[in-house]
């Protein structure tokens, strides 16, 4: 008698352990497959125009040989990079660096930031420039940059960057 | 050069070759007490009021340039002083396109050069503008062609890599680009100036990095000495024997990547033979400009180029980075 309480308590603590197992992986595999990239007309003006690119820490340099090196420092754990236009002419690339922990991602922001920056309601937080805005959102940290300046160039970008932070 | 024997042949007599091979003139200056020579050109109005690039201005900027440096004021006359003698020598043109669109070598630079160099008598198929992959290259708006009919234009993600590595002092074990030792018979190098988050500057030798398969192992401390090792291996010391640095746009801070918030026109080139001296002259005006931004000096920043030095000293010999034994000529 007393063995078949312990049998179903280890049926029951199977199922739990098997459970907690599949909603880990399940949640493991969404964190995994988050993709921040706004699709091409997801935000008003903006296409995307290239396919994402993914470079893990120790890649990295054959997309920024020479300034790697600080991500890496900072614990970069993988880099992915799309390229974007908007209304067909302004052309921009969008950087999500992957920390791994928000420290990391606090020192890549604070790395640089001149007295021309200025601070946007972006994430946790970022500084915007004219024709570039970084920002941080938990171990995520998004840069974009333009590589033009136009009157419409800031607002844009930010457009962007808030499509970017919401999918995040 | 079209086999390894030959390739090896080449690099062990590289050092010999350069004295015999220079028209210009820099073993003289390292052998003697003489001068280097470094043009600065500069054109305030490169740049239009709408930010974009007058070409045309590109192609004169240039013309004066080579004249200044040559004292051939015929455009054709200075090409033909720099170029190799013989018909069918390969001219390879090295690009920077690492910090993608906003901060690589400028089209219109390349297009003038190639202009150049063709009415000099350099058929199109024997120029090929080359850097590391095919991304860098588009980066400077240039399309991949590998037709000979045509100027040539790829990476070494298309000829490859040697098999065999070339070693220099005590860190470089590289393998080097195929464009340079089996394709050219000498080298242009195109620089774009740049801070560099780790050796400060990137300009004239810090661009070889872009001939090696791994250069992310050469970047230990602030890249000194493998810049200058790099630049000693024979075959770079021989063929890369001229450089055209851009610095028609430039990053005083943040680079080597584009960092729009560190952007700047110089609207200047930066000519020469010498790469120490070049980088050093190219180092100086970036000191300048983060000085009126009110930025830190290099040596402040933790971040000094001393691989200039390195390069400049007995062991190495590239060129000179004595500021008296530089001839600075700016028009």
């Amino acid at each position: 008698m007393s063995c078949v309480p312990c049998t179903s308590h280890l049926k029951n603590l199977t199922l739990a352990i098997a459970a907690i197992a599949l909603l880990t992986a399940v949640v493991g595999c969404k964190k995994a497959s988050i993709n921040p990239f706004p699709a091409s007309g997801a935000i008003s003006g903006w296409d995307k125009t290239s396919d994402t690119r993914v470079f893990a820490a120790k890649n990295l340099w054959q997309y920024i040989d020479g300034d790697a090196e600080q991500y890496i420092s900072a614990g970069v754990v993988s880099t992915s990079t799309s390229d974007y236009k908007y209304q067909g002419q302004l052309e921009a690339v969008v950087d999500v660096y992957t920390m791994s922990d928000t420290a990391g991602a606090s020192k890549i922001l604070a790395t640089g930031q001149t007295k021309d920056a200025k601070t946007v309601t972006l994430g946790d937080a970022g500084v915007a420039y004219a024709q570039s805005i970084i920002f941080r959102k938990g171990p995520s940290l998004v840069r974009i940059v333009a590589y033009e300046s136009t009157p419409r160039t800031q607002d844009a970008l930010l457009a962007l960057a808030h499509g970017v932070e919401a999918k995040l | 050069m079209n086999n390894r024997r030959e390739f090896l042949k080449t690099t062990a007599t590289g050092a010999f070759l350069l004295g015999a091979q220079s028209r210009l003139g820099l073993a003289a200056v390292l052998d003697r007490d003489t001068k280097s020579k470094v043009v600065v050109a500069r054109d305030p109005a490169l740049h239009g009021p709408d930010g974009q690039i007058d070409e045309k201005r590109v192609l004169v900027l240039l013309d004066r340039a080579m004249a200044a440096y040559t004292g051939r004021e015929h455009p054709v006359e200075a090409w033909k002083h720099i170029l190799p003698q013989g018909p069918g020598k390969i001219i390879g043109l090295k690009t920077n396109g690492l910090g993608g669109k906003g901060i690589s070598t400028h089209l219109a630079l390349v297009l003038a050069v190639c202009e150049r160099l063709q009415q000099a008598g350099v058929k199109p198929g024997e120029i090929i503008v080359w850097d590391r992959n095919a991304r860098d290259l588009e980066a400077c708006g240039l399309t991949i062609n590998s037709d000979p009919s045509r100027v040539r234009c790829f990476g070494s993600d298309v000829s490859g890599f040697e098999d065999e590595p070339v070693t220099f002092g005590s860190a470089v074990n590289v393998k080097l680009s195929k464009i340079l030792t089996r394709e050219c018979d000498m080298v242009i190098g195109l620089p774009i100036l740049k801070d560099h988050s780790m050796a400060g500057v990137t300009f004239a030798m810090k661009n070889m990095y872009g001939v090696v398969q791994h250069p992310q192992e050469l970047h230990a401390g602030g890249c000194n000495p493998c810049v200058a090792d790099l630049n000693c291996i024979p075959v770079v010391r021989q063929k890369v024997r001229f450089t055209i640095g851009d610095a028609i746009s430039s990053v005083y801070d943040g680079g080597p990547g584009f960092h729009p918030e560190h952007l700047w026109q110089p609207n200047a080139l930066i000519v020469g033979e010498d790469r120490v001296a070049l980088d050093h002259t190219a180092w100086q005006m970036l000191e300048r400009k983060r000085a009126e931004e009110g930025m830190p000096t290099f040596e402040a920043a933790g971040r000094p180029p001393r691989y200039i030095a390195t390069a400049a000293d007995v062991e190495h010999k590239l060129g000179v980075d004595d500021p008296q034994r530089i001839h600075l000529m700016e028009i």
